[in-house]
């Protein structure tokens, strides 16, 4: 590993999604977290471009501000300090109505604790976004999807994790958002329950050209991206593309 | 339906059990709102209506004798527009089946044409036949009383001689409908007091009337002034004994049924405002915790898009359905139980028919205050989710934070069980939940005691009244006044122990530009059958020289001890003089004034004369002389205190039965609706403890002490602040509520706090339990295998 040079090191990396236009640019976006009297820094001056249709994967220890900087490209959050630009519009700059209209037409987002709505079936809970959607696809077929269709009219308490976990991914996908925003999708699962999501997230980027970002602890899935960002106390500190792309299915760890 | 409605629906269904408590109690506030507005608005429409159509006069006054040409000459006073003069007469009765002498007041109706004022309401029967004197119309409450119908005859002495009258026909008139004798007692005995209405003939031959009146009503035109037309009026009545003209507002009748309506007006606002509170809080508490509980769901949906507003919305929609069901039986139930409550008003305020119909500007004020309540309980809820930051909720909720807290520090904790630690902490953990539960809690202990206070307040107030201050068994009142030596001849009467005369004098007392019309009531010194009090039970001695005023009327006059006040005399002489106040005495009924009876002669310029004497009978012979009382023309009336007290016992039990069975059934609501919530809660935020406690081998009875421990620490914290509480409402009602002609004092009994402290407690085991139930249910494994 190039854990010991200094800055952002790009490999050479001869897959065409990168050469497209970057969905996302970050130009020293950092996050401070006022704690009292110290101030803790999540994130410390990262530069990053995401590119359109690209699978990207974040890497990190805990702690090192992956979720931080997920949450800030998504709006959820606003940095500190830099810039963040989603396609040409500023979005630093924008207010929170405006990164509430933002969120509703172009992010799906995906966590580790699925945070679906208890009282409303798995096919409630997709409709609950495809509602306020502009180009939304049904809501049965984002299940179909994931697979899940046969058991759209149970509630969450009904089902295993990584199938609340799978509607959570069909929830995301259903608005067809132009980024999907995966923050430890398969923390809480099992090594084949995590397979099986991946496989899905996989599926939403290669069949629907989805740009997507999954965040992670296990390097081993590190392989199934297009790139991967590794992140340390707050900064980038190496980003390399896979020169093969592997399948979710020949991943193990 | 939406999404986002399904998910209302869907989770008020979940909490029903707290949906129905919120309904419960929103229903509570609105009913009494409802049902006492409805009642306040029927008694004063009913008023107003009975009022225009039978003619209720504006001023009234009394003489002793004056012709009928005066009338002329009031009617002719700027302002006066219609003038009735009549003939009006206090007699002793004699009822069948009934032993006590009764009083008939006789009052004279025109032969040929209905009254031009203070008309009578036939309820039953007709009016009396042209050419027959003996043929009469008697009022509701008295022929009610004593079973009497048309067709019955009842026994009058008239100018000393028996007569038999002719019940021809049952009235009500709008001059009576309080009907009470007068000053003397201004609490209903409907069984011994009635009013008789009769051919002016008849009654002018009896009384040597004919051709004058000793009884004047008058209407003014609207743009008169009360005060002028008194003035001129008392100019004209004065040379015929007059007693002073006055208006509606000293007409006693008036004046009750004014009180009343006021009061009502008064506590048909305040009552169910307390109660909308506690709706508010209990939302309060529900709603902020319904907001903590979808911290991460509010988060989701805001990471999806959702606005602010959307989010907020939603949470009020669900406020507003959950008190929706509340609001509309509220309604519903408050317009029905409003009928017969006014209904209960019926027994001693009489009215020919009384309007009852719905109102629809309380019924959308009801509403109105019910979204308000829903609003305001629901505010905090919404703006921490509405300003829940995205980011922020995404993140599992931290540990709870504890600290070493007070228990620690105290060096208590040593002493209790890890469980009770564990109850004790979660209670210092959030103060603010626990104040705000236990604040709910102590209003429902205040609203047993402000429902039980109206008893506790009326027996002590019979109790001062009636044993400490007037101690007499009856109070004989002589047709005039007479020479002292009438005294012996009572004292020689069978069955009488021991007997007191007095003096009593019709007044107008004045200070600067204040004026009050009572009556000087001259006491024996030695006396023992009526005493002066002051505020703090303390027995007081008849000061020999001035005038003894009750702090109410010194206050209305705003005179103290040692003031001059000008006393203007409405009888006989009609002196007018001065007098100092020598004393101020407490006393919770009207407002009276005493002096040294010797004195009163002195300032009358009267040798020694007496109206009248107090007397304390053998129990054994009581009836008997009663009954040889009513059959001496010399006596005017006889006022038996047992009489007395049981008539307004029975008049004030059943309206105050009545309402403290209300607010008791809906104290027991809200205590059940705050315990039962709060278990709830407690056990939704804690299902993870509790089933990592029954994981770990604790029983089911270990972790409800859990739970429940703290439920029952905030109870009995309650309590005690409800009993301050409940004192403070009571305060606050005696000061809306205090009036002329009786104060209620404010005592509240160790009974009363007791009753309120078991209702309270069973409230809260009944809740307990049910919670206790649900336990039972826990369900481990899944409670475990949930995130939160
Ligand atoms: N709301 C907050 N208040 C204070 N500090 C915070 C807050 N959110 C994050 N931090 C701090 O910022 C740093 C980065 O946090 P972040 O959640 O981005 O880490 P992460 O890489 O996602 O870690 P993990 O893999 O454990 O999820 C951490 O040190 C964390 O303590
Ligand atoms: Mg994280």
């Amino acid at each position: 590993m190039a854990a010991e040079q200094a800055g952002p090191v790009y490999r050479a990396n001869n897959d065409a999604a990168v050469q497209a236009a970057p969905v996302f640019r970050a130009r020293n976006i950092s996050k401070v977290y006022r704690m009292g009297e110290v101030d803790v820094s999540a994130l410390r001056g990262v530069d990053l471009d995401l590119y359109a249709g690209e699978l990207a994967v974040f890497l990190g220890a805990s702690g090192s501000g992956k979720s931080t900087l997920l949450n800030i490209l998504g709006g959820l959050d606003v940095p500190s300090g830099g810039q963040v630009f989603y396609r040409e519009r500023e979005m630093t700059g924008a207010d929170e109505s405006e990164r509430t209209g933002f969120r509703r037409k172009s992010v799906g987002f995906v966590f580790q604790f699925y945070n679906l709505i208890p009282s409303l079936t798995a096919l409630e809970n997709v409709e609950l976004v495809t509602e306020i959607a502009e180009h939304p696809m049904p809501a049965e077929d984002a299940l179909q999807l994931v697979g899940l269709e046969p058991r759209m009219h149970h509630f969450p308490a009904q089902m295993s994790g990584g199938e609340q976990q799978r509607v959570a991914i069909a929830r995301a996908i259903a608005k067809r958002p132009e980024v999907l925003l995966c923050d430890e999708p398969t923390g809480a699962l099992d090594y084949a329950t995590g397979k099986r999501v991946l496989e899905v997230i996989e599926t939403v980027n290669s069949t629907l050209g989805t740009t997507t970002a999954v965040i992670t602890h296990n390097v081993a899935i590190a392989d199934m991206a297009d790139r991967v960002i590794r992140l340390r106390s707050g900064e980038i500190f190496e980003v390399y593309a896979n020169p093969v792309k592997k399948r979710p299915d020949e991943l193990s760890w | 339906m939406s999404i986002l409605n399904r998910k209302v629906f869907r989770e008020l269904a979940r909490m029903r059990g707290q949906v129905i408590a919120i309904t419960l109690v929103m229903a509570c506030g609105i009913m009494l709102y409802v049902s006492s507005r409805h009642t306040y608005i029927s008694l004063l429409q009913s008023q107003e209506s009975y009022y225009a159509l039978y003619r209720f006069a504006d001023v009234f006054a009394g003489v002793k004798r004056a012709p009928a040409s005066t009338a002329e000459e009031i009617a002719r006073i700027p302002g006066v527009s219609r003038v009735r003069t009549r003939i009006v007469m206090d007699v002793n009765l004699d009822v069948p089946g009934l032993d006590e002498p009764a009083t008939g007041r006789l009052v004279s109706m025109p032969e040929r044409r209905r009254p031009v004022l203070n008309d009578v309401a036939i309820q039953a029967g007709r009016y009396p036949a042209i050419g027959r004197p003996d043929e009469v119309i008697i009022s509701e409450a008295f022929a009610e009383a004593n079973g009497l119908t048309p067709g019955d005859r009842i026994g009058a002495v008239i100018n000393g001689r028996q007569k038999a009258l002719h019940v021809v026909g049952i009235g009500l008139s709008p001059e009576y409908v309080y009907e009470v004798q007068g000053t003397g007692s201004i609490f209903p005995d409907n069984l011994r007091f009635g009013v008789i209405w009769m051919a002016r003939d008849a009654l002018g031959a009896a009384f040597d009337m004919e051709g004058g009146f000793n009884d004047l009503s008058a209407a003014l035109s609207s743009e008169a002034s009360e005060r002028d037309v008194i003035d001129r009026m008392d100019l004209v009545l004065e040379p015929y004994g007059s007693t002073g003209a006055y208006g509606r507002d000293s007409q006693i009748s008036h004046r009750f049924l004014m009180d009343e309506i006021i009061g009502l007006s008064v506590s048909s606002n305040f009552t169910p405002a307390v109660f909308l509170g506690i709706a508010a809080l209990l939302l309060h508490i529900v709603f902020s915790r319904m907001v903590r509980a979808q911290r991460d769901q509010i988060a989701i949906m805001k990471a999806f898009g959702y606005r602010n507003l959307t989010i907020g919305w939603h949470y009020l929609k669900f406020a507003f359905l959950a008190v929706s069901g509340g609001t509309l039986l509220g309604i519903v139930g408050g317009f029905l139980i409003g009928r017969p409550l006014t209904a209960l008003y019926q027994d001693y305020y009489r009215f020919p028919d009384l309007v009852y119909a719905l109102n629809f500007e309380v019924i959308t004020l009801a509403a109105l205050i019910s979204v308000s309540a829903a609003f305001l309980g629901t505010l905090h809820a919404l703006r921490s989710a509405m300003a829940l930051p995205p980011a922020e909720a995404m993140r599992p909720d931290a540990p709870a934070h504890f600290r070493p807290l007070a228990m620690e520090r105290l060096g208590v904790h040593r002493m209790l069980s890890p469980v009770w630690r564990m109850i004790f902490r979660n209670m210092e953990r959030k103060p603010v939940k626990t104040v705000l539960s236990a604040f709910g809690i102590a209003m429902a202990v205040a609203i047993l005691v402000m429902g039980r206070f109206t008893f506790d307040s009326i027996e002590y107030l019979i109790d001062y009244q009636f044993r400490t201050v007037q101690r007499e068994d009856a109070a004989v009142v002589f047709a005039g006044p007479r020479p002292a030596r009438a005294r012996f001849e009572l004292a020689h009467l069978p069955g009488v122990v021991r007997s007191e005369p007095y003096r009593a004098v019709p007044v107008r007392l004045r200070s600067g530009h204040r004026m009050k019309q009572t009556a000087i009531n001259g006491l024996d010194p030695a006396g023992e059958l009526r005493q002066l009090i002051d505020r703090d039970g303390r027995i007081l001695p008849m000061p020999p020289e001035g005038i003894v005023l009750t702090r109410t009327l010194a206050d209305l006059l705003a005179v103290r001890e040692g003031d001059m006040v000008a006393v203007e005399v409405l009888e006989g002489s009609r002196m007018r003089g001065r007098l100092p106040v020598s004393l101020l005495v407490d006393e919770l009924i009207g407002i009276s004034a005493y002096m040294d009876n010797r004195a009163l002669n002195r300032f009358l310029g009267e040798g020694t004369t007496i109206s009248g004497a107090y007397l304390s009978v053998d129990p054994l012979q009581a009836e008997a002389l009663y009954r040889t009382l009513k059959e001496t023309p010399a006596v005017a009336g006889v006022a038996v205190r047992e009489a007395v007290i049981k008539g307004f016992e029975d008049s004030i039990a059943e309206s105050t039965s009545a309402t403290t069975f209300t607010l008791t059934v809906f104290a027991c609501i809200i205590a059940c609706g705050m315990v039962y919530n709060g278990a709830r809660i407690a056990l939704a935020e804690r299902n993870r403890e509790m089933a990592s406690l029954r994981v770990l081998g604790f029983t089911e009875r270990e972790i409800s002490v859990v739970l429940l421990g703290e439920q029952a620490i905030v109870t009995l914290m309650a309590i005690p602040i409800g009993f301050l509480i409940g004192w403070g409402l009571c305060y606050l009602a005696v000061d809306a509520t205090a009036q002329e002609l009786y104060r209620m004092p404010l005592v509240i009994t160790g009974k009363t706090y007791g009753f309120a402290f078991l209702v309270v407690s069973a409230a809260a085991v009944v809740s307990a339990y049910l919670v206790h139930r649900q336990l039972r249910h826990l369900d481990m494994i899944g409670v475990l295998k949930i995130q939160e």
